[in-house]
């Protein structure tokens, strides 16, 4: 008889005892293979919803940073600042205004504002102190030239002209900061990359044990099926079913929490604005917003979380039956 | 149906617990599977099932050669074949209906296709009050009896039991084994592995006898 032959057809002792149809309709519906509410499938939920909702917060702290050290640099490159000194014999109102007609032709600039000689007095205000005969300093003029967005003006050439018309202006590009701002901004994004590969790496990790602690009560299921005549792909499938939901539920339940949670703050961001604090955090963290892209992250850390927990289950099943077999 | 030759099983770097097999076991047979405890039964049955593969000799199933099969190809055959485990292991999760159903489930069929049949057996084996009872509210013989139905609501061709008495006291022992019997009687061929001697007299039976590792058959 070859493999692949059916059994035999014989008529069974228990073939003609016969079951009314009141018995069968009265059965319940099947029960899944794998138990559903067994105490280590809510222990894994649970590790897997917390590990989430940390990994979530990780994601959307790392995006904040991205977010604030992106708006820094912006806020800074788009502003550059001509410094005109005062020098004898020459009339000082006179060379602002030169610098600022040469600023205001510059390709690239949306405003030139020149500060007024009380202005500038303010700006010192706070090392002199008032009441000073402010005339009988050397107080620079500051022009502020803001530049728009994306614009990247020949600064090189505008130096030359100001060199040339007004021997006493000099063009500040904040090279120096936004180098700096760079490098620092560059520091902050590192660092949180960083944190969140490693809590990534964390949350994976812990997934994977909890999912191998969950299977180890699975054990016998795992024995009988194969004793019965499933199939390997037959069995993993089976609890890779069954664990994808758990761990998509755990997921949910925590990038669902670290969603709401930063839909709040950024509602409570929107409602500060204007107030002094408010404009404090807003300087700091921009809008306080992880975006659409950071809701999107999360959403696939969640499939992520689920994806790792079906697949640690197939490994831990395979494991089980390379040892009956 | 089975064929050892020449086989031989060991446990890791461990001497032979099985030495030197050669039997067959043929359609519509009966026998027992004795030897005092530890002489090997679980393991022989073991092998029987697929669940262990030999360290030397050729096993010979259904007209396969087993050491040439693949996964699959062991699990196909391995539905061909029911156990009942001296520990039932039965699913705690599942009632009786749903454990005897198990191996049907297994095979893809659809649960309208074979409702009737389970239930005829369970009545059978005199579980019909029982389906949808959980097992650990089972007492031993009625845990016996589901693992038995369960081990042939597939119909296989080879029934292997490891123990089956074990468990129960000598009257429900000798019932279990005119179930055994009947099931015999259509068809299917029986392995009862047992050191219940009071059971084996009860039967004019062939005996395999295990001892020392050796398998001795007395026709």
């Amino acid at each position: 008889m070859s493999m692949t032959e059916p059994a035999e057809t014989m008529a069974e002792p228990w073939d003609d005892v016969g079951v009314s149809p009141a018995v069968l309709r009265g059965l319940p519906a099947a029960a899944s293979i794998v138990p559903r509410n067994s105490i280590a499938g809510r222990s894994l939920t649970a590790v897997v919803a917390i590990m989430t909702f940390l990994g979530s917060l990780t994601i959307g702290a790392a995006m904040l940073v991205v977010s604030a050290a992106s708006d820094w640099r912006a806020e800074v490159g788009r502003e550059v600042t001509i410094q005109v000194r005062p020098a004898p014999g020459r009339d000082i109102d006179a060379d602002v205004r030169a610098a600022a007609e040469i600023a205001r032709a510059g390709a690239g600039i949306v405003d030139v504002r020149a500060f007024t000689k009380e202005e500038s007095a303010k700006l010192v205000e706070p090392w002199l102190g008032t009441g000073l005969a402010l005339d009988d300093l050397p107080i620079p003029r500051l022009i502020v030239v803001k530049l728009g967005p994306g614009a990247r003006p020949d600064f090189a050439s505008l130096r030359q002209v100001l060199a040339a018309r007004v021997p006493t202006a000099s063009l500040d590009d904040h090279r120096r900061w936004i180098d700096r701002m760079r490098h620092m901004a560059g520091t902050a994004v590192a660092a949180g990359i960083a944190v969140l590969l490693l809590v990534l790496i964390a949350t994976v990790l812990s997934v994977t044990f909890a999912t191998r602690g969950a299977m180890a009560a699975n054990r016998p299921i795992v024995e009988v099926l194969h004793y019965v005549g499933a199939t390997d792909s037959f069995i993993a499938g089976q609890f890779q079913r069954h664990f994808l939901v758990l761990g998509f539920k755990g997921g949910a339940i925590g990038g669902g929490a670290a969603i709401v949670l930063f839909g709040l703050a950024e509602a409570a961001n929107a409602w500060l604005t204007g107030t002094p604090g408010g404009d404090q955090v807003a300087s700091l963290f921009g809008t306080f917003s992880i975006g659409a892209a950071g809701y999107l992250a999360i959403v696939l850390q969640i499939i992520f979380m689920a994806l790792v927990t079906a697949f640690a289950s197939r490994h831990t099943v395979n494991g089980t039956l390379e040892a009956i077999d | 149906m089975i064929r050892f030759e020449n086989v031989g099983l060991r446990y890791g770097l461990g001497s032979e617990v099985l030495r030197d097999l050669n039997f067959d076991i043929d359609g519509h047979s009966f026998q027992f599977l004795t030897g005092p405890s530890g002489a090997g039964k679980t393991s022989l049955l073991r092998l029987m099932l697929l669940s262990l593969r030999p360290s030397r000799g050729l096993i010979s199933m259904f007209d396969n050669d087993t050491a040439t099969l693949s996964k699959d190809g062991r699990a196909n055959l391995r539905r061909r074949i029911g156990i009942v485990f001296q520990d039932f292991r039965l699913l705690d999760h599942m009632t009786t209906y749903e454990n005897v159903a198990l191996p049907l489930r297994v095979l893809g069929k659809d649960e309208s296709e074979y409702r009737a049949e389970v239930v005829e057996l369970l009545q059978w084996v005199g579980l019909g009050e029982h389906m949808s009872a959980l097992p650990p509210i089972l007492s031993g013989g009625e845990k016996q009896r589901a693992a038995i139905a369960r081990a042939v609501i597939a119909r296989p061709q080879l029934l292997l039991a490891d123990e089956p008495t074990g468990n129960v006291d000598p009257n429900l022992g000798q019932r279990l084994l005119r179930l055994f019997v009947e099931l015999n009687k259509t068809g299917t061929a029986v392995v009862i592995a047992t050191h219940d001697i009071a059971l084996m007299d009860e039967y004019d039976a062939r005996r395999l006898v295990l001892h020392e590792g050796r398998l001795h058959v007395y026709d």
